[in-house]
């Protein structure tokens, strides 16, 4: 911590002062999208790559976002490897970038990722020279096989996709964050402020979300509330937290206490 | 003659034959940024949308950044 600022966060060879990432879809419009994501501090933000509408124009969430903002994009929407690896190169020539959130969607129902299309494009991915940030279960063991092939980062789901149930097994995060080098970021399922404060506590690097903020009664407020809750998180992980006792320890002295 | 294409999921009978035509027909503006554009599932760089010749059957898909989380 230097001047009550949190440490930056690295990811592949871009240090980031805030450690969280946003997403840009179903803010109620986009002013509340650009204020939301002002508030939130992020700086790098996701973005899907879907066909042109051949029907004419709207304002593109492009146009609002670059230059201010790293923009990430991501390959929602596909279930197999092989749109997923088409999606990221896709956006590598629409974006001149090299960095993608790879989601390789196994089912339409949980949103679950399907493993072994993810690991099959993370390879491909990674291969042909992309920043590979895959969204994935919770599962150390696709975690470790993520980072093995050459993922910048890891981004295991809390709960998932827009479901707003936060962290469901800290337990597993935390075996991930111990066994885990690269970044390791919570994506999906945060629902509120204490859900990302938690991620990072357990150590994790930064936090992934889109829902929480966008369909919050105040996205701005909570946008707000998201960037305390990382930057919190992150200092109390930094400060180590006090281990649980089953008792009480008194903090005030125990002598001279009148009357005695 | 004619022949058809599939641009973006929907069959299309033309006569043109690059990306850059083909954009354009399409209300595109092809020097718009943001743009890719994808042939049979291989993506063609934007130097060589005035180049590639577009064959009959082409499987077409012209995407830019949308919303996303």
């Amino acid at each position: 911590m230097v001047n009550g600022r949190i440490d930056q966060l690295t990811i592949a060879d871009k240090s980031f002062d805030s450690r969280l990432l946003i997403g840009s879809a179903t803010y109620p419009n986009s002013q509340i999208m650009l204020d939301s994501i002002r508030a939130s501090g992020a700086e790098i933000v996701t973005v899907a790559i879907r066909r042109v509408s051949l029907e004419g124009g709207a304002e593109t969430v492009i146009d609002l976002l670059s230059g201010e903002f790293h923009i990430l994009p991501n390959t929602a929407g596909c279930y197999t490897a092989r749109d997923a690896v088409l999606t990221a190169q896709l956006a590598r020539e629409a974006l001149a970038t090299n960095w993608v959130k790879l989601e390789v969607i196994g089912d339409r129902e949980t949103l679950y990722p399907d493993a072994e299309h993810l690991l099959q494009a993370a390879e491909d991915l990674v291969e042909d020279g992309f920043i590979v940030m895959p969204y994935c279960t919770d599962d150390p063991i696709l975690c470790r096989k993520l980072q093995d092939i050459g993922c910048a980062a890891i981004m295991p789901l809390g709960s998932p996709i827009g479901s707003g149930m936060g962290i469901v097994n800290p337990y597993n995060l935390e075996i991930i964050r111990a066994q885990t080098s690269v970044p390791l970021i919570v994506d999906a399922g945060i629902g509120t402020a204490s859900d990302a404060a938690l991620a990072m506590e357990l150590g994790c690097d930064g936090v992934m979300l889109a829902s929480a903020v966008a369909k919050a009664r105040d996205p701005i407020g909570m946008a707000n509330a998201m960037r305390h809750a990382i930057e919190g998180g992150r200092l109390a992980h930094l400060s180590g937290r006090i281990p649980r006792k089953r008792h009480a320890e008194a903090s005030s002295p125990q002598r001279g206490v009148i009357g005695t | 003659m004619s022949w058809t294409i599939s641009v973006n999921g929907k069959d299309k009978s033309t006569t043109i034959k690059t990306i850059a035509g083909l954009l354009d027909a399409e209300g595109v503006d092809p020097a718009a940024q943001f743009l890719a554009v994808a042939i049979n599932g291989d993506v063609v760089p934007r130097s060589e949308w005035g180049a590639v010749k577009i064959c009959p059957g082409d499987v077409i898909e012209i995407v830019t950044p949308a919303p996303g989380g």
